[in-house]
């Protein structure tokens, strides 16, 4: 019996399965006393928050499937069957539709959270990359969502996206039949999508477990930005994380709910409505709002390739953030010019999605570039130099003293500090 | 598993707050436990016929062409459905049989309607294990009882639907029909 785990749990039952196959034990040591830094405020719902977008939407996703119809003559006519004729279609339907939008909502925060409080530094380095790849499988799983009910916009923008790698010299276009199965988007294209957006998910399930496997190799950051020094520093996960996440869930819920009750078209654009037509380019293209910066910075170069290029770079140009940042300093709250940079890089993304929903004119073409500008020389110019030049505030002592000198008060013992005495 | 978990821990509280703490536990397992389930309703329930489906739900036919002696099978929600237009004899035979000698006892009355005894609608299933009964076509076998035979096990049904002869456990089942006019007929 060498080779058998020791299990601590009580219950017969559970410790005869524990000890063959100890997850009982690693769920408690990851998500019952794995020790969480104390000091999180509510960015640190969001990771939680994506976790359950995700398997909202593979639950919504896998009962659509069973009704819809991968075909371009039955695709749009199987999505208005759902809406209109499936039990509960129109509630499943419109929970998958806005799980999207708040899948990105929650993402993007996520990500701003990991760029505001730097926990892409030293050692986070590769759960940062691997959140990147995470962004990527998101992204392409979203697009190709989007164009399975084969109304006007999802035809159109599935021409103009995948004509993006037209833009690859020589290649080009062989890349884009070959992404087609055709000479345009047809209904080669609608199978494969369909089949890659049923797959992707689960690839993206598959990543988010190392994402989350290698987070728990390093340890959570924190908005101090500071390492955890020893057990006063942190707090079981459970039950505190677990409940400060349910309360995060429920506000998340009730936003989710809010959207999908009262305004399930907000985020659909109404030429998604029509049946699609190859013959007839929607008048107002634009793509969902959470393409629209990258759709910007697309048009901001008068140039095909070049525009392709900045494109892609702007998402290429996170997975090199660790080392472009050169600040030995993780968290905003010490960096006082680099929170004013990331007030700026904010602005300037939302800016940029103003300008991907207009047409491309007058106001609108020059703040395409400044923001554009802006956001390369955040990254490439800016942040290297900047981890030379500022002098940062004086970091605290330890989480810890941080969190007692603001007056949070000791925390009752017996709570927090026995589980770790095991550490 | 919950409470092994936060025995482990040593986080459970020993004294006087163990029953609060109980029941804010139940409660909030409770409340979420509801609320995964009003989640998963829906997506439940649209597995389940949906109003297209349901719509398409009942069957008119024409008896007119149906020669005396002759049945023909029609769709009802994916089913066939035998429609058979009785000979005097046939009825007569189906009328006589003693109740005693049935399978699954069943007046040939109830199995018909009223002043429209020489039309049988049944659903031509047999009752065994699914298969369709022979006996529709003329050149079909109908059983030693003149109604219907199944190749599969051999079940014979008689000319009310009757099942004479096992492994058949029930009569051949009926569905809801009314008579439009005397040569229409709608299922469902």
């Amino acid at each position: 019996m060498a080779g058998l785990h020791k299990s601590e749990v009580a219950n017969p039952v559970l410790n005869w399965i524990d000890t063959r196959l100890p997850v009982i034990t690693m769920i408690q040591k990851e998500y019952g006393v794995f020790p969480t830094p104390k000091n999180f405020n509510y960015f640190w719902n969001f990771g939680a928050l994506a976790m359950v977008n995700l398997a909202i939407m593979i639950a919504t996703g896998v009962f659509l499937a069973m009704n819809y119809t991968a075909h371009t003559t039955m695709a749009f006519d199987s999505v208005e069957r759902i809406m209109r004729d499936v039990n509960y279609g129109w509630l499943i339907r419109y929970v998958h539709a806005n799980g999207a939008t708040m899948f990105f909502v929650v993402v993007y925060i996520h990500i701003f959270r990991g760029m505001y409080y730097g926990s892409y530094k030293k050692p986070r380095e590769l759960l940062w990359m691997i959140g990147v790849v995470i962004l990527l499988l998101m992204m392409a799983t979203a697009f190709m969502g989007y164009v399975l009910p084969w109304g006007q916009m999802s035809y159109w923008g599935a021409t103009v996206i995948t004509n993006l790698f037209s833009a690859i010299p020589v290649v080009g276009e062989s890349v884009v039949q070959w992404l087609w199965g055709g000479f345009s988007v047809d209904n080669p294209t609608l199978n494969r999508f369909f089949s890659l957006h049923y797959l992707l998910p689960f690839v993206l399930t598959g990543v988010i477990f190392l994402h989350v496997a290698a987070l728990h190799v390093t340890g959570s950051n924190n908005p101090l930005g500071i390492e955890v020094k020893g057990p006063q520093d942190t707090l079981p996960f459970h039950p505190y994380y677990t409940m400060k996440d349910s309360v995060g869930i429920c506000v998340y819920l009730l936003v989710f709910a809010a959207l999908v009750f009262f305004a399930p078209n907000f985020f659909i654009a109404p030429d998604n409505y029509i049946p699609a037509n190859p013959l007839s380019t929607p008048a107002e293209i634009v793509p969902e709002w959470y393409f629209l910066p990258f759709y910007a910075i697309l048009r901001s170069v008068p140039n095909k390739l070049g525009g392709v290029c900045m494109m892609f770079g702007a998402i290429a140009v996170l997975f090199i953030l660790p080392w472009l940042d050169t600040s030995p300093v993780r968290s905003c709250k010490f960096r006082p010019i680099y929170r004013i940079l990331m007030g700026v890089l904010v602005v300037s993304l939302v800016v940029l999605g103003m300008v991907g929903a207009h047409r491309p004119e007058g106001i609108w073409v020059a703040l395409g570039r400044l923001c554009t500008a802006y956001y390369f020389l955040h990254f490439l110019v800016l942040l290297p130099i900047l981890g030379k030049l500022e002098k940062p505030l004086p970091l605290p002592e330890s989480i810890s003293r941080a969190v007692l000198s603001v007056g949070g008060g000791p925390l009752p013992r017996g709570a927090a500090a026995k589980p770790m005495e095991k550490i | 598993m919950a409470d092994t978990m936060a025995t482990a821990t040593h986080t459970h509280p020993a004294g006087g707050d163990v029953t609060k703490r109980d029941l804010l536990k139940l409660v909030t397992a409770a409340t979420a436990a509801i609320g995964v389930g009003s989640l998963a309703w829906p997506l439940i329930d649209s597995m389940n016929p949906a109003k297209d489906v349901l719509a398409l739900s009942s069957t008119e036919v024409e008896l007119a062409p149906i020669a005396v002696g002759q049945g023909i099978t029609v769709v009802w929600r994916g089913k066939p459905m035998f429609v058979r237009h009785r000979t005097p004899e046939e009825i007569k035979a189906a009328q006589d049989v003693k109740l005693s000698e049935l399978i699954d006892p069943a007046s040939d009355a109830s199995r018909v309607k009223a002043g429209h005894e020489q039309w049988l609608v049944v659903i031509g299933i047999c009752t065994h294990l699914g298969c369709i009964p022979l006996g529709n076509k003329p050149t079909d076998p109908r059983g030693e009882w003149g109604g219907w035979f199944c190749p599969c096990h051999g079940s014979q049904y008689d000319t009310s639907g009757r099942v004479r002869h096992g492994p058949a456990p029930l009569n051949l089942a009926l569905a809801p029909y009314e008579f439009e006019n005397d040569t229409k007929v709608k299922i469902g």
